[in-house]
């Protein structure tokens, strides 16, 4: 018995730093975890470089990116949305991008400092149900549902970075008076769920009317099962509404990173054609952004949407944080 | 050890004070913490006199009465301790989204964690002296008098114990309250964590859950009082005599059957349900494999790195009693009672500029931190039962006196040792908040790896992680009722 007992010892002393193996390269990646591992397995398997995914969500990351600074394991950053780029971007701690990665997206798409570029976008919708909703009934504008009348009729999820990345599209267009107010009537009148494909759910049972969330998740549901989008429909609210913004999910390579000329391919393979036909023909259902780049065709076209011109490196997520944080939101 | 161990106090006390005491006004003193205090109070007001009267009954019924099978339905009151908390609300989120809220959160909590009052009430019933009863009802007192005044004074020990083991959990519990969509004090901590990373508003809810858990533990100990309960006189007690249930025994058994189902029927129904659906194409072994190796290795290595760290301090308890061993041992227990959370956030913020950071060895110590109690408790009692005597003699046969303890004590306490790390391993096994914050990259244990997908709701994917980590726990549920009986009998 003691003999195994001192085995055990031995063996798990061992086997601790056995697992400490080479990773390849480090992605903090808070994009959703089945499309970059699809980026992942196309770039290896081109390439024969190794990539580790550490998930997180958007500002968890990019916060956590500031606190490691230069002792960030991090090779690769990317996002679901843009104010945690640039949140790391401020601190100076991304590689300045050669122009041909840059060059691989259009400019709206890349924020003037030209440290990270957009690798792929989605679009903010107000989903709901329609045997509750009728179309002459839907909100105008996202600001309309901080009105009494919507009051308990529709829900988001506040936790979530998505939500976070339109709260800063609509601090940046609307100001700080506007969007925290709107935060205070939200906190009334919301219900808050954890997730937007929770929320989405919640609109398809008929526990709301509606929900704030973006496109993909319908179209995903759909290609699934349907099961919780079959009583779903989307309103796009066009117009150049804060509500329509356009979030652009971001890549950036770390100043700190080891593997420089890996890191960087890497990032030009996602933008690039690779990258780009993966959201084309996969199941992620997200805009692809790249130059003359097709998204999937059962996508209302990207131009369509008439989404606001938000400047990306204006996006002030701890700002946001603040904000919602003071309204009770998180 | 025991320095170690009061990291995360410290911690917290460091943030409140190097913060100053504008922020602490601005982050403690809102709205939202008093929501959360409100959600706290409510669930803990609600759950733990349902789940302390339930238990009771329930243990009642299995020890106590005549009922067919009363083995195997005692068996079955135990099972859903092999079900993690975060698996039960999965499966009731997919068979009942419309629970939620408040009612959710109570259902789940009762549901998932009634063992614990059960556990230990069922134990104290079978070796209850019955020559108390048997006075009572000599002096004329009826079955129900007997029950209100002699029985149930004596399971307050037990009552306590797990109502407090109950009350810790719905304190710590993260992934159960965010599928039930209720916001606890964990749940809020890793939305700021999401959020902020380790900020100071996650640190600092933090403190506040402490607080909670010291008020906790200081209301069970007056609750507890101090009467003594143990028989006087020598010899053993006789077996206890089984009431007759007459025409009470169809609403029993209905009301046991309502139990099972609820607590173990639904939620493996379900599993299987999706199992099912998903067929073999969720098994992908690239992905389901990983996970496996990874909590396997985890829960091995934390339980056996944890048990042996317990070693010193059990040895001391038991061979040097006193008031210095008592603070020790006092650091060693808190740090159990405290939320996973609070210990994972400490560490974070902690090895974040130190070269551990982010490696197996900083998660195998929040492992070690946050189990240290349970293994503790298993060696003190099987320690216990190993002389002196044989120490000594081996010391005076010319053994040095480490390997005297190591050939005399620790080989009598080699069931228990056994025991602690499994216990460990299994708690291991199961946890989520810590994992979550402290994993090495691109490691995924079952239990992480599950609540990635149950957060996309993708049922049928989840569904291979869920069965893994029910059947990981079976053992675990075996050794605690084992122990229990044990426990009490040492």
């Amino acid at each position: 018995m003691r003999l195994a007992f001192l085995c055990g010892l031995v063996a798990a002393a061992l086997a601790l730093p056995a697992l400490a193996q080479d990773d390849g390269l480090v992605v903090y990646n808070a994009q959703h975890e089945a499309l970059t591992q699809e980026w992942a397995d196309g770039f290896s398997k081109e390439t024969g470089i190794k990539v580790t995914l550490r998930n997180g969500s958007d500002t968890e990351l990019g916060n956590q990116l500031l606190q490691e600074g230069a002792a960030s394991p991090a090779d690769l950053f990317l996002t679901e949305n843009s104010p945690a780029q640039v949140l790391v971007d401020n601190a100076g701690l991304f590689e300045k991008l050669p122009q041909d990665i840059l060059d691989e997206v259009p400019p709206a798409y890349r924020p003037s400092s030209g440290n990270w570029i957009g690798i792929a976008a989605r679009s903010t919708v107000f989903a709901y149900n329609t045997d509750l909703l009728k179309p002459d009934q839907l909100p105008k504008s996202i600001m309309d549902l901080a009105k009494p009348e919507w009051k308990g009729r529709w829900a988001a999820s506040p936790s979530g970075a998505d939500f976070q990345a339109i709260v800063a599209a609509m601090l940046s267009l609307k100001g700080e008076q506007a969007t925290a107010d709107w935060l205070k009537a939200m906190k009334d009148n919301a219900v808050a769920y954890r997730g937007n494909t929770a929320a989405m759910k919640g609109v398809n049972a008929g526990e709301v009317q509606g929900a704030v969330i973006y496109h993909y998740y319908y179209f995903g549901d759909k290609a699934k099962t349907g099961e919780n989008s079959n009583k779903v429909a989307l309103h796009f609210f066009k117009g150049q509404d804060p509500g329509a913004f356009v979030s652009t999910s971001g890549g950036a390579v770390l100043k700190s990173s080891k593997h420089k000329a890996e890191a960087l391919a890497f990032l030009k393979w996602i933008a690039g054609k690779g990258g780009q036909d993966v959201l084309k023909t996969g199941t992620s259902y997200e805009y692809a952004v790249g130059v003359d780049a097709e998204s999937n065709p059962a996508l209302p076209p990207l131009s369509s949407l008439e989404a606001p011109t938000v400047d990306a490196s204006g996006l002030d997520s701890k700002k946001v944080t603040e904000l919602m944080t003071a309204a009770g939101l998180i | 050890m025991a320095a170690l161990s009061l990291i995360p106090l410290g911690f917290i006390a460091w943030v409140a004070v190097a913060g100053g005491w504008d922020q602490v006004r601005t982050l403690v003193f809102r709205p939202r913490v008093g929501e959360l205090l409100a959600n706290t109070l409510w669930l803990e007001a609600i759950t733990l006199p349902v789940a302390a009267a339930l238990g009771v009954g329930l243990a009642w019924l299995t020890e106590r009465t005549r009922l067919p099978g009363a083995r195997w339905w005692a068996a079955l009151m135990v099972a859903p301790l092999a079900i993690p908390a975060f698996v039960q609300s999965y499966a009731w989120n997919s068979v009942l989204p419309q629970l939620h809220g408040l009612p959710g959160a109570v259902v789940i909590a009762l549901i998932s964690y009634l063992p614990f009052v059960y556990l230990p009430v069922a134990a104290q019933l079978r070796r209850l002296d019955p020559g108390l009863e048997d006075g009572a009802a000599a002096l004329g007192k009826g079955p129900r008098a007997i029950f209100f005044r002699v029985v149930l004074p004596q399971l307050r020990w037990p009552v306590c114990a797990g109502a407090l083991l109950v009350g810790l959990h719905l304190l710590g519990e993260y992934g159960l309250f965010v599928l039930m969509r209720y916001d606890t004090f964990a749940t809020a901590i890793v939305d700021q964590f999401e959020s902020v990373y380790n900020g100071p508003a996650a640190n600092l809810l933090g403190g506040v859950l402490v607080l909670c858990t010291v008020v906790l533990i200081g209301l069970e100990t007056m609750l507890r009082g101090d009467r003594r309960y143990a028989r006087l006189g020598a010899g053993a007690a006789r077996q206890p005599v089984r009431h007759e249930l007459g025409r009470w025994l169809a609403p029993a058994l209905a009301g046991l059957t309502v139990v099972a189902v609820l607590s173990v029927g639904v939620t493996l129904g379900t599993l299987l349900r999706w199992l099912w659906i998903g067929g073999t194409a969720v098994w992908r072994l690239d992905q389901v494999g990983a996970a496996l190796w990874q909590s396997v290795f985890y829960a091995l290595a934390g339980g056996v790195l944890t048990t042996l760290l317990a070693v010193p301090m059990a040895w001391l308890t038991i061979r040097a009693p006193g008031r210095w061993q008592r603070v020790l041992e006092a650091s060693h227990l808190y740090v159990g009672a405290l939320p996973g959370i609070i210990v994972a956030l400490a560490l974070v913020s902690i090895t974040v500029r130190l070269p551990i950071y982010q490696t197996a060895w900083t998660l195998t110590f929040a492992y070690v931190l946050m189990f240290l109690p349970r293994a503790l408790t298993g060696l003190r009692s099987s320690m216990a039962q190993a002389p002196i005597e044989l120490e000594r003699a081996a010391m005076s046969l010319g053994r040095p006196p480490m390997v005297a303890v190591m050939q005399t004590t620790m080989r009598l306490a080699a069931p228990g040792i056994a025991a602690s790390m499994a216990l460990v391993a299994l708690g291991i096994a199961n946890e989520l908040t810590g994992t979550l914050l402290l994993a090495p990259n691109g490691t995924r244990t079952l239990a992480t790896k599950f609540w990635a997908l149950t957060s996309e709701l993708d049922y049928v994917a989840a569904a291979p992680y869920a069965l893994l980590l029910i059947v990981l726990s079976l053992p675990l549920t075996v050794l605690l009722r084992r122990q229990a009986d044990k426990a009490l009998a040492a």
